[in-house]
């Protein structure tokens, strides 16, 4: 059918059949590749475009009904002559794009609304924004840019020097804003072939293979075990645990069976139930208490007990120190399987070149994919090529390999190019999660509210395979006790693997979870020793000097004391607004909640190195090598404001080429708050060797100015002036590398596991409906010791959105096998859930840390849900011992903690 | 691949179904339920039938086109007996949901959870329903017959949905209780039509949905309510036993006892919100 329609203002025609989705239509017929599709199925409303001016997701309209209609996309928000439009404008100088996948539907969502109501308040804002999820930015710069669309704000351009602390739009926000960033599904050749992979329906069992002869002759391969070469992977070089495709056994749903590869209407035709499976399916090992029943069965053979890992820190003498205690608390607290859901599923493309293999994969490691793709496919890691696309939304999930080894062992052995795209409900299932954790803790102080002993046990749910698994149950012993100095401690860390889907990293390996436990004890012993629940954890908090459980001594930048310090107005006003608002015997009740952290950057006790380089062109074309991978948090900007204040170049004249490991150097991967730290450091390194080369050059000081005007570099030395014509000198590289100092922890635990540690503290209000146990949250205030804030604004966003993880992790976020595999049965907090945020950034300066900074990827989601957690224990006194906090659980605590009053006053 | 049908007279769209076909409409229940496959079905899409759009009213009622959309049902001038069907079409997904979802594809679909159907019960809506050959009305009630199951048959379209004009000034409400704020399938919802005379209740009607196969009207409150005076006392009268014909159920959202105890709580609310 031929369908005549007006597409951002202009004539167009479309041919195909009627019933294709007008989002498909548009992506993979017109080429606009701006409209995003992270569902297909109207839960997430990145594919929002306008129809007849209206918002609609372009994935639930048949091109059928577009005739005659007109369509706006985000690739006609713009002016012809390229000229942004005032909102998309908006969007860059709020921070308002940090992945930037759901950036095209919040525009078009906002554009609807600002025609009609051109300064709208914020209620029409998140009325209108309602039906697009945002995963990276917590939506507070969203809503601030369309509510400042009308204004304009102006964009800061800093000069040379003055880089690092300026609120720079970050380098890749353009492309973003304008739909032209192309992200893992956006860039796949028109002859690619296409993969769907076929699952295992069940948690466990073994399976046969029939004749899978008829279906080779429908496609063009039907890929098994059996194709591929070394059919094991995972983080760990020891531990490649995880087969590519099943052999034989599955171990959970979701599993990866067979790899269909044809046109893309072929294998999207076949049905699952086509494809000939024999199926044995076994009773499923399911949870913690089942996998170390006694006489468990077995998840993995050669694994005994389905122990994947133990272990812990102990630092004087816990179990007699709680002897002397003035006060002790304890209690056991549970989560559940979290879901990265990030808006952007896993999506890629590979192609053979040669005896060489590329892949374009949305990722959060190019490094780790190409060294292990290269094991998988049994090439040399040289042989591998990754060139990571515009990453949209990571957040630990997209550090695993998703579609890499499929698509890359289909084109090697098709020579090909060949895609694979996951559905929704495929990423759901097949992906990692968040650790399901039982932790116990047990926390003592002294009679003034000085902690003196803590002993926390955490247990994982690894899932089905190890994964990131080692990492958590190492890092959680470290962090467990919390951010406060306890002189006696005891933490221990276990993982085992169950039939679940596979937990791997999850912003915060853990600490999340240890939190919620800590947080709720340091509450208890407050409200036992009468002390204000901020007081005592300023009491306790670790300060520089101090030393922590692993025996290692803070010399610099513990900011702890100094955020509950900023936090004290916002806690008291904040308190006497919800005794106010209580005293009126309402049905809703308020309440006031803190959450502290702490988190140390980078790898636990284990080497992660970065290596950046900087490229001064004879023609003097300035470009970053980075291969650090921006997924959303803005490394490409905070490596770029890092490099050119180190080099005394303006931001501004940088290129950039990110990620491609044929073009950059090893960065490591975007995990563990990092990058900031780790390869900003070594970009600092990179830009101080270039201008170290350029003053010798120049014979010049070290307090000369630099400037560049085409291939002319000019050194100004006080009086003197020199001028470098790049064309005589030849490509100019400064290179820096930078790997954390650590040590590795002995059987007790001690040793420097990190070479610094985040700190953080967090206010929470909120409001509980006590009839129907729903939780609103009202504010949070955050106060955050980074070190040093390179850019405010990416600072604030990763804070932002880390709470509006946090958020869901407290109140709605539980991943189901089989039952909650899209985003209408899983849920992620809206615009409408997500309450105003304030910021407070603390600069306790990091002296490794490039200008002081440490990381702050991970710190914004960890205090949020003890904080929400104590705030609904102030405003009901019912302490949460599992999360998601939803509404039925919330009701049935408060009617047990009404039923024990009861019983107490003996009624 | 299979036909696609789009007509733009009702005739057409009736005749067409003389050998089976999906509808299409809002395509907001169609596309999710046929992610990641070939759609090969024949389709017949009844999004360009004049006949089937639109709200009219007439001196016995109203009439809303079957394809008519949630957003037009918002922005409709309408008398307060709208109101909760109003407040319903708000809270159903995003934006962009309501302005293409429509109303007959919420009854069709006939989830237990469809936001829509307790407050057409509470409007005593009839079904307009028509094929090739005769057209019928089926009140609400005997329309959807199951979880994912209605009256309709395979050659037969719904044409419109029928309000009668209530004797007396009528006014409705409805409550929805989700776990999130937008984009969010109801744990419970309640919805109520008051018809009112001197202060006083003259008749009630009210539906509970999310806690039955079925939304259920709850006929022995309604009665409860009958010449009650319109004040917050109303939601005193309230009582458990008004709930006998709900069967809510343990899921994900929530579990089958908060459900009962959340709807008692919803409907007192509603009810104390018809003061004045």
């Amino acid at each position: 059918m031929k369908v005549a329609f007006t597409l951002n203002g202009t004539a167009a025609t479309w041919s195909g059949p009627p019933v294709t989705r007008l989002a498909a239509a548009l992506r993979d017929d017109l080429g606009l590749t701006g409209t995003k599709v992270g569902c297909d199925a109207g839960d997430c409303g990145a594919c929002t475009v306008l129809l007849d001016a209206r918002q609609v997701c372009s994935c639930l309209v048949a091109m059928g009904q577009v005739e005659g209609r007109s369509v706006e996309t985000v690739e006609g928000l713009a002016g012809t002559d390229g000229t942004l439009a005032l909102l998309q404008k908006s969007f860059l100088a709020h921070g308002a794009a940090q992945c930037g996948i759901c950036t095209p539907g919040m525009l078009m969502a906002a554009s609807e609304l600002l025609r009609e109501v051109p300064s709208p308040g914020r209620d029409e804002v998140e009325d209108a924004l309602g039906g697009v999820l945002c995963r990276c930015t917590g939506y507070t710069k969203i809503v601030d840019a369309v509510l400042g669309a009308a204004q304009s704000m102006p964009m800061v351009a800093p000069s040379a020097g003055a880089a690092v602390g300026a609120r720079l739009v970050r380098v890749d926000g353009h492309a973003k804003v304008t739909g032209r960033d192309m992200f893992g599904a956006d860039g796949i050749p028109a002859d690619a072939l296409w993969i769907r992979v076929v699952r295992s329906p069940h948690a466990r069992g073994r399976f046969t293979l029939g004749d899978l002869a008829p279906l080779r002759r429908r496609l063009a391969a039907v890929l098994t075990a059996a194709d591929v070469p070394f059919n094991g992977f995972g983080i760990y070089p020891d531990i490649k645990d995880q087969p590519v495709l099943a052999d034989g056994v599955v171990r959970y749903r979701g599993e990866a069976v067979l790899a269909l590869v044809g046109e893309r209407a072929a294998v999207l035709s076949i049905r699952d139930d086509e494809v000939p499976i024999a199926w044995a399916p076994e009773p499923p090992v399911l949870g913690i208490d089942a996998a170390t029943a006694a006489n468990a069965p077995l998840v993995q053979a050669d694994r005994p007990k389905n122990l994947l890992l133990d272990g812990g820190v102990r630092h004087g003498d816990a179990a007699a120190a709680f002897a002397g205690c003035a006060a002790v608390a304890e209690g056991v607290f549970e989560t559940a399987f979290v879901e990265h859901a990030y808006v952007e599923p896993e999506a890629g493309w590979a192609e053979r070149v040669g005896d060489r293999i590329e892949i374009h994969v949305t990722t959060q490691t190019p490094y780790m994919d190409r060294d292990e793709i290269a094991n998988v496919m049994r090439l040399r890691p040289e042989n591998v090529r990754i060139v990571p696309t515009a990453c949209g939304g990571g957040f630990g999930g997209k550090l695993d390999l998703s579609v890499q080894p499929l698509v890359g062992i289909a084109a090697w052995l098709l020579k090909r190019p060949v895609a694979c795209v996951y559905t929704r409900s495929e990423s759901m299932a097949a992906t990692t999660k968040r650790h399901p954790a039982r932790i116990s803790a047990k926390f003592g102080c002294d009679f003034t509210g000085k902690l003196v002993a803590c002993d926390v046990s955490a247990t994982f749910d690894t899932g089905a395979y190890a994964s990131w698994g080692p990492t958590v149950a190492n890092r959680v012993p470290v962090h467990a006790m919390g951010p406060y100095a306890v002189p006696h401690v005891r933490t221990w860390g276990e993982a085992f693997f169950t039939n679940g889907p596979p937990a791997g990293a999850f912003r915060g390996f853990g600490v999340p979870q240890a939190a919620i436990a800590h947080e709720a004890i340091m509450d208890e012993l407050a409200d036992k020793l009468g002390i204000d629940r901020l007081e005592f954890r300023h009491r306790n908090a670790l300060r520089a000097g101090d030393t922590t459980a692993t025996g290692q001594v803070l010399a610099h930048s513990a900011g702890l004391a100094q955020c509950l310090e900023a936090l004290r107005p916002h806690w008291r006003r904040a308190q006497d607004e919800a005794a106010a608002f209580n005293n009126k015997g309402d049905i809703r009740r308020r309440g006031v909640g803190i959450g502290c952290m702490w988190y140390g950057i980078g790898n636990t006790s284990m080497s992660n190195p970065s290596r950046m380089r900087i490229g001064l062109s004879p023609g003097g074309t300035l470009t970053l090598y980075s291969g650090a991978v921006d997924i959303g948090q803005g490394s490409n900007t905070i490596m770029t404001q890092i490099a050119a204040d180190a080099l005394g170049l303006p931001a501004a004249q940088f290129a950039l080429v990110a990620g491609d490991t044929d073009l950059t150097a090893d960065a490591g991967k975007t995990s563990a708050s990092r990058q900031t730290f780790v390869s900003g450091r070594a970009a600092e390194a990179a830009g101080w060797d270039l201008r170290q080369q350029i003053l010798r050059l120049a014979n010049a000081g070290p307090d000369a100015l630099l400037s560049l005007e085409g291939a002319k570099l000019t050194v100004r030395d006080g009086a003197e002036v020199r001028a470098i014509d790049l064309a005589t000198t030849g490509t100019l590289t400064g290179e820096g590398t930078f790997d954390p100092p650590t040590t590795p922890l002995d059987a007790n635990g001690q040793g420097i596991p990190y070479a610094t540690y985040a700190f953080a503290a967090q206010i929470a209000e909120v409001e509980v409906d006590i009839e129907l146990g729903t939780i609103k949250v009202l504010r949070i205030v955050a106060a955050h010791d980074v070190g040093r804030a390179i850019n405010p604004t990416l600072v604030e966003g990763q804070i932002e959105g880390g709470i509006a993880q946090g958020l869901g992790l407290a109140l709605m976020e539980e991943f189901l096998p089989g039952r909650t595999e899209n985003l209408h049965d899983y849920l992620i907090p809206t615009i409408g859930d997500v309450p105003e945020i304030e910021c407070i950034l603390i600069e306790d300066r990091a002296p490794l840390g490039p200008s002081g900074a440490k990381g702050v990827g991970e710190p914004g989601l960890v205090p949020t849900a003890p904080a929400i957690l104590g705030a609904v224990h102030y405003a009901t006194g019912v302490r949460a011992r599992r999360v998601p906090l939803l509404p039925h659980r919330l009701r049935e605590a408060l009617i047990k903690l009404q039923e024990g009053a009861l019983k107490g006053t003996g009624a | 691949m299979g036909d696609y049908v789009r007509p733009s007279r009702l005739e057409e769209a009736l005749s067409a179904l003389a050998r089976p076909h999906t509808v299409l409409a809002g395509g907001t229940d169609f596309y999710p339920a046929r992610v990641g496959r070939t759609i090969d079905e024949d389709i017949l899409d009844i999004g360009a039938i004049p006949a089937l759009r639109g709200i009219s009213s007439a001196s016995t009622g109203w009439r809303l086109g079957a394809t008519t959309t949630w957003s037009e049902m918002i922005e409709a001038d309408l008398p307060p007996l709208f109101d909760g069907l109003k407040q319903a079409a708000r809270e159903i997904g995003g934006r962009q949901i309501q302005n293409a979802g429509t109303l007959a594809g919420n009854l069709c679909n006939a989830s237990p959870a469809a936001d829509g159907v307790p407050c057409l019960l509470v409007l005593d809506a009839d079904i307009e329903i028509a094929s090739s050959t005769a057209t019928r009305r089926v009140p609400l009630d005997q329309f959807i017959t199951g979880v994912r199951r209605t009256a309709l048959m395979p050659d037969e379209l719904v044409v419109a949905i029928h309000v009668p004009r209530p004797a007396r000034e009528a006014r409705s409400a409805f409550l929805k209780l989700g776990a999130r704020r937008y984009l969010v399938i109801s744990i419970a919802m309640a919805t109520a039509t008051l018809e009112i005379a001197d202060g006083h209740v003259a008749a009630a009607r009210i539906a509970v949905g999310s806690c039955s196969a079925v939304a259920q009207r709850l006929v022995a409150l309604e009665a409860a309510l009958v010449g009650a005076r319109l004040d917050r006392q109303l939601a005193a009268r309230v009582d458990p036993t008004h709930l006998e014909p709900l069967s809510p159920i343990d899921d994900v959202r929530g579990s089958a006892g908060y459900r009962r105890e959340s709807v008692l709580v919803l409907l007192r609310r509603l009810l104390a919100g018809f003061a004045p």
